[in-house]
């Protein structure tokens, strides 16, 4: 027989699993990684897994982690995006599975988006050259 | 590691029929194929409601709600939408779809004026998995009800809440819970009534099928209140998936100690049993029920005394409705107060309806009580096909009556509904356009009734029979002005001296015709005439010279060779030939043939 505190615990295991069954608000922040053929063959299937386990460890219901198509700038896949509700969306670049994780941590976690990894930062260092 | 899309196929009876299950071992099978089976989770839901559509598919987190959904399509899904997260526009409801985007379900035409307490979980659970319902928070309410309230608050709640029962009669059901809980003895049941006999409606079997916990669950509760440690569920076994489902929902309650001797380590003892009807529709009146679950045959007996005080095998007991049972969890969990908010002054909640009939999106609604006939009909339900203009809804099944277009902003609750000399019924909404002729309507349902009489009074056994072949008489063209005043006389006398219920409403549907479409009973009898051509007796087709072009299209499609004419010639029918089978207006481009 289960207790209480057992089905308490059923619970909460099953709610972080089933936050993926809710359609993102306009509340949520949303992460989403590009996945069209030129993302897969970059590597975002990696960075992908690497997002949903974060999504899921960091137990928030207010992240949906998702996926979407080409972005349309192949040569930098693979590709993350990141929306804050009311903000502007920041477009992350050549993402691998580490680098998703530190911007889970910095971005989604706690606001700081990282420059470096970003698009604008990407054409700017090109720009220099 | 949480899956990163979950698949959501729905598994209600109707989109079973449609091969929902062969798409399932697809999704499967894809999934496989391109090693991602761990990145998804793959749900058979209970019904989404929107059955017009199905088979539905809905993939989350996007919320993409495709349909309908065939097996040949679920390899595109996998590799465009779950692979490279490109939703397929090309499948999605017309509802879903903004300019080839996806649109938020909740915002839909179709889901925005409904409000789901009921249907919470349907299409959105795996009701298969006790691990899901308990991530909705289930069994919270049954542990809120045994750990922080006493049984009297428990029924007090229910009571302040305002609920009525949905299985048709509409009492209140806190206050048959502390008849219950009064009543003297000290074995007492719970009896959840899952007969749903209705033709057409489908709400209780889609609750079972979608979230056969959350009934166990009120079950329990009502158990607690009323102190009773054993219920049974009666339902028909033409339910297949529902027993079924419930069958398994009720095993694993048991394997978590949630149903049994001591649930949950609460110190309550509970458990239920099924019990398979053999689809009388009077086996769903109360009595007649308990007298089958007894082993007996299915016949009302008096009332009083009531099933609270002298039911099952003579003992008190508590019988509600699925639906019913189905607000229970939810009035505890989040008080009396929220769910009085929500509906009419003496109409609270929410009602289930079975939408079918002429209307685009049949399936199953939830809406709270007031919402106007209108916005069910045209926002809802998107409309009535082919331009055809509204008629009339009928409500309450063979017990209740039609509501005509000149009502249609009438508030939907219990009174209104008995104001208008309709009910409120189980929740069965058929809606019907210009081309149902409303004396063939009458006839169906006592065709219906007369059938399920039990027999044992009467009134009833006799009484609707001859009803019957007095409409019938109409309907083949050899009534009499007298007959309608005979059906009136006829009607008045079984609803007066019937016994049970069954005979009580069943010259409901007639009543309430020949009171809103008496022209159409009198074109019948006096003009020899079916206005909405479906009488067969009563209509001739003949073709219309002015616009027949001799295409020769009737004549092809005609099986019994009465059409004659040659090509670019006029045709006209042999009606002596003609068997009325309506092929040659289905077929005529020009719309030459008239009846
Ligand atoms: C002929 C007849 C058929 C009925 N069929 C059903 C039925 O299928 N399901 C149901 O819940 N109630 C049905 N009822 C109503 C039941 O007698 C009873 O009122 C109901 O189960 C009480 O539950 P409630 O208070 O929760 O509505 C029927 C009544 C009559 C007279």
């Amino acid at each position: 027989m289960k207790s209480l505190e057992e089905l308490q615990a059923i619970r909460e295991r099953m709610k972080s699993q089933i936050q993926s069954r809710e359609q993102a608000g306009g509340n949520d922040i949303r992460v989403v990684v590009g996945m069209a053929t030129c993302g897969i063959a970059a590597g975002a299937r990696a960075v992908l897994a690497a997002l949903t386990e974060e999504t899921a460890k960091s137990g928030l219901s207010n992240v949906k982690a998702g996926q979407t198509g080409c972005v349309g700038i192949c040569a930098y896949e693979p590709i993350v995006e990141v929306f804050f509700p009311g903000k502007e969306k920041v477009t992350y670049v050549l993402m691998d599975p580490d680098k998703m994780r530190a911007v889970f941590k910095s971005h989604v976690l706690s606001g700081q988006p990282i420059q470096e990894y970003t698009y604008t930062y990407a054409i700017a260092d090109k720009g220099e050259k | 590691m949480r899956e990163r899309a979950h698949i959501l196929v729905c598994g209600g009876t109707g989109c079973v029929s449609g091969q929902s299950k062969l798409i399932m071992d697809e999704f499967k099978k894809e999934a496989a194929a391109l090693g991602i089976e761990q990145e998804i989770k793959l749900i058979f839901t209970g019904c989404f409601g929107l059955c017009a559509k199905g088979p539905i598919v809905v993939i989350y987190p996007e919320g993409a709600f495709y349909g309908p959904v065939s097996v040949s399509d679920v390899k595109e899904i996998v590799s465009e939408h779950i692979l490279k997260g490109r939703i397929v526009t090309r499948l999605l409801g017309t509802d879903t779809c903004e300019k080839g985007v996806n649109k938020s379900i909740a915002e839909s035409a179709f889901y925005k004026s409904q409000q789901r307490i009921v249907l919470k979980n349907c299409g959105l659970i795996d009701p298969e998995d006790i691990d899901e319902y308990l991530a909705y928070d289930g069994y919270s309410a049954y542990e809120k009800a045994v750990t922080q309230m006493m049984r009297q608050q428990v029924i007090d709640c229910i009571k302040a809440s305002g609920l009525r029962g949905r299985g048709g009669g509409g009492f209140l059901t806190g206050l048959k819970w502390q008849f219950c809980l009064e009543a003297k003895g000290k074995q007492k049941y719970v009896v959840c009534n899952a007969d749903e006999g209705d033709p057409g409606a489908f709400m209780d079997r889609s609750i079972l099928e979608g979230d056969p916990q959350s009934i166990i669950e009120a079950m329990m509760i009502a158990g607690y209140a009323v102190g009773s440690d054993k219920g049974y569920v009666y339902v028909r076994a033409e339910y297949p998936i529902a027993v079924s489902r419930l069958d398994i929902a009720i095993k694993q309650a048991r394997a978590y100690g949630i149903l049994g001797k001591n649930a949950m380590g609460l110190g309550h003892a509970f458990d239920i049993e099924i019990r398979l009807g053999a689809g009388a529709f009077v086996c769903g009146e109360e009595t007649a029920l308990l007298r089958s679950i007894e082993g007996k045959r299915g016949e009302p007996r008096q009332r009083p005394p009531f099933p609270a005080v002298k039911g099952l095998f003579d003992k008190p007991t508590l019988i509600n409705n699925v639906e019913t049972l189905g607000n229970i969890p939810q009035i505890i969990l989040n008080g009396a107060e929220w769910f009085a908010a929500i509906g009419t002054e003496k109409s609270r909640g929410t009602k289930v309806f079975a939408l079918g009939g002429k209307i685009n999106n049949t399936g199953l609604v939830e809406i709270p009580m007031g919402t106007t006939l209108r916005t069910v009909i045209e926002e809802i339900g998107g409309g009535i096909p082919n331009g055809k203009k509204f008629k009339a809804a009928q409500t309450g099944g063979p017990s209740g009556g039609c509501i005509p277009a000149s009502h249609i902003d009438t508030p939907i609750d219990y009174d209104n509904l008995i104001a208008l000399g309709s009910m409120m019924g189980s929740g069965g909404l058929i809606v019907m356009d210009e081309e149902n002729c409303m004396v063939d309507i009458a006839k169906f349902y006592l065709e219906f009734t007369e059938e399920e009489s039990c027999g044992k009074c009467t009134p009833c056994r006799i009484g609707n029979k001859r009803l019957y072949e007095i409409l019938e008489r109409i309907s083949e063209g050899k009534g009499e002005l007298s007959d309608l005043d005979k059906l009136e006389q006829l009607s008045h006398y079984i609803k007066d001296n019937s016994l049970c219920g069954l005979g009580q409403t069943a010259p409901n549907p007639v009543l309430s015709t020949l009171k809103y479409f008496r022209d159409e009973y009198v074109a019948h009898v006096r003009d020899k005439k079916c206005p909405a051509g479906v009488c067969k007796a009563l209509v001739s087709y003949t073709i219309i010279p002015e616009k027949c072009i001799g295409c020769t299209l009737c004549k092809r499609v005609c099986p019994v060779d009465a059409i004659i004419g040659e090509l670019k010639g006029k045709h006209v029918i042999d009606t002596a030939k003609c068997i009325k089978c309506d092929a040659c207006v289905g077929a005529c481009k020009k719309g030459a043939i008239s009846k």
